[in-house]
């Protein structure tokens, strides 16, 4: 019997891309996306269900369902997205109905994987050069995308200690770049310059977009469990970043840099939220030899992913614009999945 | 499956997994992961080659007794408020042994700008367990550290070559962890390079900096040009001999007591050959 999967966050970058991937396993039966937004990339046996942004219908969903493994990519971690109250809502309220869920006596569930971020290490001038995924953080908090975050990785720790029939894997992914994902770094690296504190060049880490999707599809695949850190090898400087997308830096006062950019982020210019402007400052290593001692191997080095950004910003800028979006048709994708004018394969 | 979140574990039946080609990594510059740049690096040798050279004159004795291979963790004495010893042991044993060094120093550094940057792109780490264990186990370099760190920095010029305490032994610990020799380095010359008149410890705090002394430098050569330029002290070094230590390495703990003697034995050497040195220096310039 093969796997039945409720992916979480379906109308997110993520959440689309991780049903598409699994959508192509032989061994998973059904996947259920759940999503307050329709899914954004074209997928086709993935039943999609309208849910509010803190998921209260999931405990119904997962017990109509019967799903063994649940992959919860709908976690906030870009805080220039949302308002700091959805945030919350979000990342905290929804992943407690997740887990309450998922924690039911009686549930199926067996597998829990998240989808965190390097974020809960934070960034700061004592920071160890790498982070593994037990050194413990240094950085007070501050910014409410990490306190949010944090209460997660909380959250979830009780329950890996609550419910032992239950597998929980915790991801924390270190800045993504490529050729779709839109983050705050993107488009700092989207700018005609790029924007760089004066007097400091931290080394930073990336992860191609890819990578993610295929780390996320590994653990479900093979049922790895466990906290993983999951970024691209080697740290590179911002300005060798900007360098790789071929672009020169524009410098930031390093003292009052808040106070300096906040007006050409009320013009749009900028879009720097605090926990990037201290990744500028320090930037973040974090060890990923457990995912790869767990087998998985990466396609990307960090500089990798980057070059593979700068050519996907290279592309649009000859285009002029991006491609056009999927767009989900309740009708058309329900005629496919359901009609029986459409022969399927048995 | 396991209740605690942090023991890695893997169920199911595992794919064997494809052998892929070698990834392909782009990179633009030569800035490793500590933030040191060779190229960086060996420009600063260049410009600092005449200051070792001519102004410092820096000998060396023992210099041999310096592994050409593996890890090591380099010990010295600590002087002068902004250190004149450190550049100097770095620049020496990358030139006479074509290897490189990485100092560490406090985290504090890298809050400054600029200064920070330059520091990290010439091979200065903060002295982190994390990282030393890194450079020293698995990468097998040479780390410098000075346990005394802004104890030793801070003293003023009536304490001169009087070593403070070594901290809590923790570079020991390191050392056995990560199952590397200590290399002591004694240095004569530093103290005298800028000689620390008295602290001003109020106006420190308010600038969040460790110590701040005016020096003998400031009444010579004025506020701004003596806080960076050293007077041109002899510097002579002697290297003893490596401490090896009979211990397993990797080990979650190292006895305390076994870590806080080895920690002494080192500091009494190194407290009598700096003695010792000093006995035969007949010139603080000339030496």
């Amino acid at each position: 019997m093969g796997k039945r999967v409720l992916v979480t966050g379906i109308g997110s970058f993520w959440g689309g891309r991780v049903a598409e991937a699994l959508e192509k396993r032989s061994d998973v039966d059904v996947i259920i996306g759940l999503g307050t937004d329709e899914p954004r990339v074209e997928l086709k046996r993935t039943e999609f269900v309208r849910a509010d942004s803190s998921y209260s219908i999931l405990s119904r969903i997962v017990q109509a369902t019967k799903v063994d493994t649940v992959v919860h990519t709908f976690l906030v971690v870009d805080s220039t997205r949302t308002s700091g109250r959805q945030l919350h809502e979000t990342n905290v309220i929804g992943t407690m109905n997740l887990l309450a869920a998922a924690g039911a006596p009686g549930s199926s569930v067996r597998h829990i994987v998240v989808k965190s971020s390097a974020l809960v290490y934070g960034s700061s001038y004592k920071d160890p050069a790498w982070f593994s995924e037990t050194t413990p953080r240094v950085a007070p908090v501050k910014t409410r995308v990490e306190r949010s975050l944090l209460e997660v990785e909380g959250y979830l720790r009780d329950f890996a200690v609550d419910s032992p029939q239950v597998a929980v894997t915790l991801m924390r992914f270190a800045n993504v770049v490529g050729t779709d994902i839109v983050t705050p770094l993107s488009k700092a690296l989207e700018l005609p310059a790029v924007p760089a504190i004066f007097g400091f060049d931290p080394s930073l880490q990336l992860l191609e977009e890819d990578d993610v999707v295929r780390s996320i599809d590994f653990v479900v695949a093979n049922e790895v469990a466990g906290v993983f850190n999951v970024a691209g090898d080697r740290r590179l400087p911002w300005s060798e970043v900007a360098a790789l997308c071929g672009k020169s830096l524009f410098p930031l006062p390093p003292l009052f840099t808040g106070a300096a950019i906040a007006p050409l982020g009320r013009l749009g210019l900028v879009d720097l939220p605090p926990e990037t402007l201290s990744l500028l400052r320090y930037g973040r290593g974090v060890d990923n030899r457990r995912l790869k001692a767990a087998g998985f191997v990466y396609r990307y080095t960090s500089a990798g992913a980057v070059e593979n950004f700068a050519k996907g910003m290279r592309l649009r800028s000859s285009l002029g614009t991006r491609p056009e979006p999927y767009k989900y048709e309740r009708d058309v994708e329900s005629f496919f999945s359901h009609s029986p004018a459409v022969r399927r394969p048995t | 499956m396991s209740g605690d979140l942090h023991e890695a574990t893997r169920g199911g039946a595992l794919v064997p997994i494809p052998r892929e080609d070698p990834v392909d990594d782009p990179r633009l510059g030569d800035v490793d992961e500590w933030g040191r740049s060779e190229r960086m690096r060996a420009l600063a040798r260049r410009l600092y080659g005449p200051v070792y050279r001519n102004w410092f004159r820096a000998e060396w004795e023992g210099l041999e007794k310096i592994p050409t291979t593996g890890g090591a963790l380099l010990v010295a004495n600590h002087s002068a408020p902004l250190p004149s010893d450190a550049p100097v042991i770095m620049h020496g044993i990358e030139e006479e042994l074509g290897r490189p060094v990485y100092g560490m120093a406090e985290h504090l550094f890298r809050a400054i700008p600029v200064v920070g940057t330059l520091w990290s792109r010439v091979g200065g780490v903060p002295a982190d367990p994390d990282n030393a264990y890194r450079l020293l186990r698995e990468q097998q370099q040479l780390a410098l550290v000075f346990p005394e760190g802004t104890k030793g920095t801070g003293k003023t010029y009536d304490q001169r070559y009087q070593l403070r305490r070594f901290g809590r032994g923790g570079f020991v610990e390191i050392a056995m962890r990560a199952g590397v020799p200590i290399v002591p380095i004694a240095v004569v010359g530093g103290e005298e390079s800028m000689p620390a008149l008295f602290n001003m410890p109020g106006v420190a705090r308010a600038l969040g900096l460790p110590y701040l002394p005016v020096t003998a430098n400031h009444l010579v050569l004025g506020p701004l040009l003596g806080t960076v330029v050293y007077f041109p002290s002899k510097f002579k070094l002697r290297v003893l001999d490596p401490v090896r230590f009979d211990v397993e390495p990797d080990q979650e703990r190292y006895s305390k007591s076994r870590v806080m003697e080895a920690a002494e034995d080192i500091r009494v050497q190194l407290q009598d050959n700096l003695y010792d040195m000093l006995r035969s220096r007949k010139s603080v310039w000339f030496g």
